[in-house]
């Protein structure tokens, strides 16, 4: 059933490289080894470019420029420079900024000493949560689960990610955005038979095992999925332990 | 607004997403904000996530979430009207009025915006109250211009 | 009604013209009702003459809308001598009918008067703010009713539609354009005739021609007088644009805060529609074209064509990367040509004219004239549109007027929140895409903000600042962050909490905010903050180590006191003072509390005696 897909041959730093057409600059660099730093680039959704630090100089026709690697895609004749000193500095001042948004991220301060960055001039921003606005978190929310729960809000400086009306109804406790945020300022937690995404300020009952008793995913989850999979009501009795063992 | 009022918006642009802004400026028209239960409806109907709606209602300026007041006072922030003395005056009506751009008095009667550029720079620094334009402003004449807004405003844009 | 053929198009055409010229020399008044006047009165006017003329009158009235000497609005002229009357109100009305209208006599109060000589000038051909432009686009709007085609067609409107479709081929028209050297008028500059031919070979069968009518920029508002009062002109060229594309679906992107302009497009299009210029197979040609109105929603951003093209299709107006360009890939991801409205509006001209009369105006790189909004501390403010390659001391003094109160120039703000501004050093730069770039600005959208001794460059570079952080849609780390910082450092430097190096940061931070940023917007963010420090550094460092504002603007920075010997102690501004900072008595000179003073500036606005000292 699949097609060959056609092969593009370029130059990474010099080294001849090659990818599938269509696919972006940035996870074709870091399959051969290239170490470009990025935070709001991941797999399983459609690149962003918001926080820019994966950004590489590209020469194409005798033009340079600086651009995203994540969102450029890979072109025959490319020539890539992922570490000049253009790169390196406008790197440093962006991983500064973000410092200073997300001033609790081990992530990003690892990054930036790697960066040779140890401190941000810039003042920390009031409150500041350690969101960096990469929107991955509302990406994998809309993409992949499909429960539209989080959406940016406002723009420019007063920029903000949330539910609707800061109501998250439409959440349904999955964890795909705690997962996914690489600054960990998004926490889940489970007391008793409640999960709470605290971010979001999210709490829902969770379902009990009808056998072994023990609360293992939200009522309103379970019921969202069997409604959109159109699964039998009871699909979910068992929790993904007894299952096993059952069909076991 | 009435089940039947969005309708008939709806209608109008033919249930099309792509119709999504004029839509919501149809709705602010009518209900001089958007409503919540509106925008809830309109998803539904429209078939289009409340998060797609709610982005496009915060994103841009023209539209508010809350009731605004009785009076609309708009100062031009333009570049022309800022040189020639904007600033001094929109003071003036944040402290008179004691809220922030953007903000409704707790009278509800005043809701103060601004806006950059009305292209009307000839009579910077400009005031707009309730869609009528006062030119070459300064902060007394804006103070007498609030006062006097219950009798017959002039000059209608 | 629809005609069906050039020559039906060219039968109404000398239908009109005989009509208007079996009337003769009909007497007439003008009345400009474009948004400048209209926020001066022109409605009230317009509804004086109409009830004053009544249903039988002889006289012709024709509303207008722009004719560019905003300043001295609301404009009437009263024809066929062509007396210009500025600051007209209603009570100005019967006098005007019985006296100028009925007999030719003058009313002196109403003329312009030369400040220079203190003559009078009463006809509109002698006034030194027109005779030194070159009206080629913008000029017709001073002899048209917006809402009426006939006037558009009196004028010899649909000409260039008609050469277009049936004597020239699509590739022939690019050519034309091509050879022209049209450069976009929106900021770009880019080559149009290029542009419409990468979109013309793009693989597609369906493409989009837009007209942005976003004018963003504040302080600009030529689109906005175009649109509202020549609106055909536009629509002319996006016909000739799209036959040359071979688009049959149009946009136009008008701005929320501009409603005449869409009330005014929107009458354009229904008559061209009804007439048959605008729909299906127009004037036999076989040629399809129609357009739709989109508002904004109030986003500068949305100014930017990958972001414009977002808002159309029902999202924010977040710019997209451009990798793949508009013309290949732009709307709903078809081959789309976007076009600024003055661009568009030039097409007709090129057209008709052709490409080597177009190309005489102008200089080497700029082809063509430019229209600007000429405002801020200038005497004439108003629209001008002048040959590529005028000075800007030409502009500024020999149209401007030079700057009111005797002030001294300071600098000349172009191209809006992506410019910067140039100093009276290089007062005599010709106004060219090239040029004003080199000077560290750009040309932009034509907006030309004239500052003077009074305005302080920090805050200029600040107000900018805050602008764009505002109007930023926030994607980018480099430009929503870039765009803060900078606006927090210039802030603290208005404040007197400036430090040492704070400068060279800025240019750090600007540096990144260029090279780092996704779209125009961040990319050109730090213009006017590089460009005031290349050359109001001085101003930078006096607020910075003196922690003196030399402009006596930045509030923090400035005291307010009343001078003894000047003060007539009336007590206007005691009375008027909001903290009650002010003490004195009759016959006393008056003095300002430091400590409740706010800086707010009521004293000197209401003292008669100007007491009122800033340092």
């Amino acid at each position: 059933m699949s097609h060959k897909k056609e092969l593009i041959k370029f130059q990474i730093d010099g080294l001849t490289v090659e990818a599938e057409k269509g696919q972006m600059l940035l996870p074709a660099a870091l399959e051969y080894g290239f170490e470009i730093p990025h935070l709001c680039y991941h797999e399983a959704v459609s690149p962003y470019g918001a926080c820019r630090l994966c950004l590489v100089e590209v020469t194409k026709g005798g033009r340079t420029m600086m651009t995203t690697s994540c969102n450029y895609p890979v072109d025959a004749g490319l020539d890539v420079a992922t570490n000049t000193e253009n790169v390196q500095r406008a790197r440093q001042m962006i991983l500064e900024l973000l410092l200073a948004r997300a001033p609790h991220s081990e992530k990003i301060r690892a990054m930036a000493r790697d960066a040779g960055v140890e401190e941000t001039r810039f003042r920390v921003i009031e409150d500041a949560d350690d969101c960096i606005l990469c929107g991955l978190c509302e990406r994998v929310c809309r993409e992949v689960v499909g429960a539209n729960a989080l959406t940016f809000v406002n723009r420019g400086d007063r920029r903000e990610v949330a539910p609707p009306f800061g109501d998250p109804i439409a959440c349904i406790a999955c964890g795909a955005c705690v997962y996914v945020c690489p600054t960990d300022c998004i926490k889940m937690k489970e007391e008793g038979d409640e999960r709470t995404i605290v971010r979001w300020k999210r709490t829902l009952k969770m379902q009990p095992c009808q056998s072994c008793g023990k609360p293992f995913a939200p009522v309103f989850q379970l019921n969202w999925i069997i409604e959109r999979a159109q699964l039998p009501k009871d699909f979910y009795a068992l929790c993904p332990v007894c299952r096993k063992t059952k069909k076991g | 607004m009435t089940g039947a009022q969005l309708e008939n918006i709806l209608k109008k642009h033919d249930y099309q997403k792509s119709s999504l802004l004029a839509i919501l400026q149809d709705v602010q028209a009518l209900d001089n904000y958007l409503p919540r239960k509106t925008l809830e409806a309109m998803s539904q109907r429209l078939q289009v996530p409340l998060t797609q709606i709610y982005y496009l209602a915060t994103f841009y300026r023209a539209f508010s979430l809350t009731p605004r007041g009785d009076h609309l006072v708009t100062v031009c922030t333009g570049t022309a009207c800022h040189v020639k003395g904007a600033a001094t005056i929109l003071n003036t009506l944040e402290r008179e009025l004691a809220v922030q751009p953007g903000e409704t008095t707790s009278d509800k009667k005043y809701t103060l915006e601004t806006v950059n550029c009305l292209g009307s720079c000839a009579l910077a620094p400009l005031v707009v109250l309730d869609g009528h334009y006062h030119g070459r402003m300064v902060g007394t004449k804006v103070l007498s211009l609030l006062k006097g807004d219950k009798k017959d405003a002039s000059k209608k844009s | 009604m629809p005609l069906k053929s050039p020559d039906e198009l060219e039968q109404l055409r000398t239908k009109i013209l005989e009509e208007r010229k079996a009337q003769g020399e009909k007497k007439g008044i003008v009345l400009c009702t474009g948004t400048g006047c209209r926020g001066a009165g022109a409605s009230e006017v317009f509804d004086a003459f109409k009830k004053a003329l009544g249903k039988k009158s002889a006289i012709e009235f024709k509303s207008t809308c722009c004719h560019g000497f905003c300043e001295r609005g609301p404009i009437t002229i009263v024809e066929p001598l062509g007396i210009f009357y500025q600051g007209v109100t209603p009570a100005d009305v019967p006098q005007i009918i019985a006296e100028t209208v009925t007999k030719g006599q003058v009313i002196e109060k109403l003329l312009y008067r030369d400040p220079a000589t203190g003559q009078t000038i009463p006809t509109e051909k002698a006034i030194p703010f027109y005779t030194k432009q070159n009206r080629l686009v913008f000029g017709n709007n001073r002899h048209l009713d917006p809402t009426r085609i006939e006037d558009y067609m009196a004028m010899g409107g649909y000409k260039a539609l008609v050469k277009a479709l049936f004597h020239m081929s699509p590739e022939e028209v690019i050519e034309e354009i091509k050879r022209s050297g049209l450069r976009g008028r929106g900021g770009g500059g880019f080559p149009a005739g290029r542009k419409w031919e990468s979109c013309r070979k793009a693989h597609g069968d369906i493409k989009y021609v837009i007209c942005n009518c976003d004018e963003g920029d504040p302080g600009a508002y030529m689109d906005r007088s175009l649109m509202e009062g020549n609106p055909h002109s536009v629509l002319e060229g996006m016909l000739i644009g799209a036959y040359a594309i071979g688009s049959s679906e149009g946009y136009v992107y008008v701005r929320n805060e501009y409603p005449l302009a869409v009330k005014n497009v929107g009458i354009a299009i229904e008559q061209a529609t009804k007439m048959g210029l605008l729909g299906k197979d127009i004037l036999g040609s076989g040629f399809d074209f129609s357009l739709v109105i989109n508002k904004g929603g109030g986003a500068f951003v949305a100014g930017e064509s990958s972001a414009l093209m977002a808002s159309i299709e029902g999202y924010v107006a977040e710019p997209r990367a451009k990798h793949i360009h508009m013309t290949e890939s732009g709307l709903w991801e078809r081959p789309t040509n976007l076009n600024n409205v003055e661009t568009w509006a030039n097409v007709p001209v090129i057209i008709e004219k052709g490409a080597d009369w177009y190309a005489s105006i102008g200089t080497q790189g700029s082809k063509g004239t430019k229209i600007f909004s000429l405002v801020g501390k200038i005497n004439n403010t108003g629209l001008i549109e002048v040959p590529m390659g005028m000075t800007l001391r030409e502009i500024v003094y020999d149209i401007g007027g030079g700057i009111p109160g005797g002030k001294r120039f300071k600098a000349v703000q172009t191209g809006g929140p992506s410019g910067g501004c140039i100093p009276e050093s290089l007062l005599d730069l010709p106004v060219d895409f090239d040029e004003l770039t080199k000077a560290g600005s750009m040309m932009g959208s034509g907006g030309m903000i004239v500052m003077d001794e009074s305005t302080c460059m920090v805050d200029v570079a600040k107000y900018f600042m805050h602008f764009l952080k505002d109007e930023s849609c926030g994607k980018c780390t480099s430009c929503r962050d870039g765009t803060l910082r900078m606006y927090e450092v210039l802030d603290a430097i208005t404040k007197g909490k400036g430090k040492e190096g704070d400068i060279e940061f800025l240019e750090e931070i600007g540096w990144m905010t260029a090279e780092a940023s996704l779209c125009a917007l961040g990319g050109s963010a730090a213009n006017p903050v590089l460009s005031t420090i290349r050359y109001f550094r001085d101003e930078y460092e006096a607020h910075i180590s003196a922690k003196r504002c030399p402009a006596g603007v930045c509030t923090e920075l400035i005291t307010f006191t009343i001078d003894p010997k000047a003060c007539i102690a009336c007590g206007k501004c005691r009375k008027g003072c909001p903290t009650e900072a002010i003490t004195g008595e009759k016959k006393v000179p008056h003095k300002i509390v430091q400590a409740k003073c706010i800086k707010c500036g009521t004293c000197r606005e209401v003292c008669p005696s100007d007491a009122v000292k800033v340092a």
